[in-house]
């Protein structure tokens, strides 16, 4: 079992031909991800590889039973893009574009509570399930397959990092989420730790936060109230600076609030296991989980 | 982005938002012939820098003759304000906005900001205005008033009721109010603000309300549709070194320890940051080079570090992936050779080839150590720095 995407997964790439696209596509269809389809507008009819490329979301998956978009399209149309997926009536779209402005996103989400899709990120490495289907551009063979420990995070590479210690430490994982570094992200950390909750092959999460807002609050809060398995927490930027982005546009201490201390107070108040130390993670984590 | 107050203030002259009679001077000059403009003392000369209390710091302050606007003028431009907001050296002043001072009645607290936590718009209004908003949640907190909005709604005129209502403010100052939300939130979509404050917001002697503060924050990532607004970028009010790392796309924060590091990826730099620090070092900075970093980049964060002469050993973090590291390895020796340094470089890097990346690094002839894990790096890199400084 997993979380979101698995063997059953059929993806559509939004913006295949650019050429991040292009590279990223190539890679999970080399993890063995199921790719049917690619839209770039006015290149329908043309075909990356075996994959053939259609002018609109509707089209593409009418024709191949795309499940889920991969949206590579860059930040001033990216906005317009998930909108597309959503009205085609998609059930997943993970954004990996960096730079989308927050008014959009926050026009997105209020738009999209009351449709059938979920949109993983903006700005995040995308989702994966081991062994079964890759929507994004994480290395995929540091992962490990088989679970038992799902991985939610709103950082890129500081997942990898995460992802390879517990692969080394012999722990795999169920499916590795990157919600994202934005301000406003269409997963949150409680929509996947309820749904690690429910997977039955799911025995550990790993959850790995950083400064800026309170989500890690939230799900600290809801860990307490509805979370029975054990989770592992990290917070990255306990030596952040208050008021200054830390390259995520979402990491920001504004005043007192979103400080990397008063998350892992809250996470350890909820029975999370929180490691300060980033180097033994997957050390502690054995020990754990 | 930031903006200045004044440069707000001419954002509020478009939406039609009262604010005090003024004007932007450079010298002692131009702030006389404000002055004579204003016609009327006393007069406010307020200094223009991005940080915050400037107040409290006295970089506000009052003029009643044309002798003092110019020696006030004369004595705040050119010197360094400190305020809570701008480090113990402070920011130097270069400009003013003179300013009609008006008599207040009542200070009341107005903000709009994007809500992370409802995914709302969030119009925070309180009739206890003056003091920050931090100040504000902790004294006063059952004085504050939040009315959440749907972008895709738009503002509604009972959103505006609540908060004029919430305000206390009697039939004529509520319509006045109202008035200025309503233009305060078209202002906001307009130009996708990360943050519009108006701290405070005044209710006059002769019962109109005025913006005599205006803050204005900017999405960055929304700068691309707001090509007439990118004017209002001060350089000045930058560090130099990061205006340079951003010329190539780094990200590059400067601290103030001695290690410096350069790691690709945000969340994975803020937490080699910690890992220093825990491991009994002080970060120099925090320097992102992007998810997919390149041999160009690493050369050009060499240079940006190496621009901070407290550094006495650098940490290399790279988490590539599908990075090949004998790429990698390449660009950092180049990088190094030609930055021409004798400090000590630990580098991490992770990712295809890396047996032939370690090799390329040992082999280079330069101060490289090489490094098998995160662990590894940081005790070797706090290890450079404890003999340096028992050498010292």
């Amino acid at each position: 079992m997993s979380i979101f995407v698995d063997n059953n997964t059929r993806l559509l790439v939004q913006g295949i031909t650019g050429k991040e696209g292009r590279f990223h596509t190539q890679k999970c269809i080399e993890y063995g991800t199921n790719v049917v389809a690619g839209v770039t507008p006015g290149k329908g009819g043309q075909k990356m590889g075996d994959v053939p490329v259609f002018n609109t979301v509707k089209e593409a998956m009418k024709n191949t039973g795309a499940n889920c978009s991969m949206i590579f399209v860059p930040p001033a149309f990216a906005a317009d893009a998930i909108l597309e997926a959503v009205e085609s009536g998609i059930d997943l779209i993970v954004a990996i574009t960096e730079g989308i402005p927050v008014m959009d996103m926050i026009k997105i989400k209020n738009y999209i509570k009351n449709t059938k899709s979920r949109l993983i990120g903006p700005n995040c490495p995308g989702i994966i399930t081991p062994g079964q289907c890759k929507v994004g551009i994480m290395p995929g063979h540091i992962h490990k397959t088989g679970g038992p420990i799902g991985v939610v995070s709103r950082s890129g590479t500081l997942t990898y990092e995460v992802v390879n210690q517990l692969s080394l430490h012999g722990l795999g994982q169920t499916t590795c989420i990157g919600i994202g570094g934005d301000p406003i992200n269409g997963t949150s950390f409680i929509d996947c730790l309820e749904a690690f909750e429910k997977d039955s092959d799911t025995e550990g999460i790993v959850m790995v936060g950083e400064i800026g807002g309170s989500a890690e609050e939230e799900a600290a809060e809801f860990i307490k109230k509805h979370v029975t398995k054990k989770v592992v927490g990290f917070i990255a930027g306990l030596t952040a600076p208050p008021g200054r982005r830390m390259g995520h546009a979402g990491a920001i201490i504004s005043g007192s609030s979103g400080t990397a201390r008063a998350k892992i107070t809250a996470m350890k108040k909820s029975g999370i296991y929180v490691c300060e130390d980033l180097g033994s993670f997957g050390e502690m984590c054995a020990d754990l989980l | 982005m930031k903006i200045h107050e004044y440069q707000a203030k001419e954002l509020f002259e478009k939406y039609t938002i009262p604010i005090p009679d003024g004007g932007i001077a450079f010298n002692s000059v131009e702030a006389q012939k404000i002055a004579g403009d204003i016609g009327d003392f006393p007069i406010l000369i307020k200094s223009q820098i991005h940080a915050g209390g400037r107040g409290k710091g006295g970089g506000i302050k009052l003029a009643n003759s044309f002798d003092e606007v110019a020696s006030i003028t004369e004595s705040i431009i050119g010197s360094p304000l400190i305020t809570h907001q701008t480090g113990p050296e402070g920011k130097i002043v270069k400009k003013v906005l003179v300013e009609k001072a008006l008599k207040i009645e009542k200070e009341l607290y107005l903000s709009i900001i994007p809500d992370r936590t409802t995914e709302k718009i969030a119009i925070i209004a309180s009739e206890a205005g003056g003091m920050d908003i931090e100040e504000l949640a902790s004294i006063t907190p059952e004085k504050i008033i939040k009315v959440y909005i749907n972008p895709l709604l738009g503002i509604q005129p009972y959103h505006c009721r609540q908060a004029a209502f919430g305000l206390q403010l009697s039939p004529n100052l509520a319509k006045k109010f109202i008035t200025i939300l309503i233009n305060l939130y078209r202002l906001f979509m307009d130009y996708d603000c990360a943050l519009a404050e108006i701290n405070p917001l005044a209710i006059t002697a002769d019962e109109n309300i005025v913006a005599l503060d205006a803050k204005i924050n900017l999405d960055d990532n929304a700068l691309f549709r707001h090509k007439d607004i990118l004017k209002y970028r001060d350089l000045d009010e930058e560090d130099p070194i990061e205006i340079e790392a951003s010329k190539f796309n780094l990200n590059y924060i400067k601290l103030g320890g001695n290690v410096g590091n350069m790691v690709n990826g945000a969340g994975l730099a803020m937490a080699t940051m910690d890992l220093i620090k825990l491991y009994g070092a002080e970060p120099a900075n925090f320097l992102d080079v992007g998810g997919a970093a390149n041999a160009e980049m690493v050369e050009n964060g060499f240079r940006i570090i190496l621009e901070d002469n407290k550094v006495k050993a650098i940490l290399i973090n790279i988490f590539g992936g599908i990075l090949r590291c004998d790429m990698l390895a390449k660009g950092v020796v180049q990088a190094a050779s030609k930055a021409g340094t004798k400090i000590p470089v630990v580098v991490r890097m992770e990712g295809t080839n890396v047996e032939e990346g370690r090799r390329i690094l040992s082999e280079s002839g330069l101060n490289f150590i090489v490094a098998n894990d995160l662990k590894e790096a940081a005790q070797k890199v706090v290890q450079i720095i404890n003999i340096h400084e028992h050498i010292c």
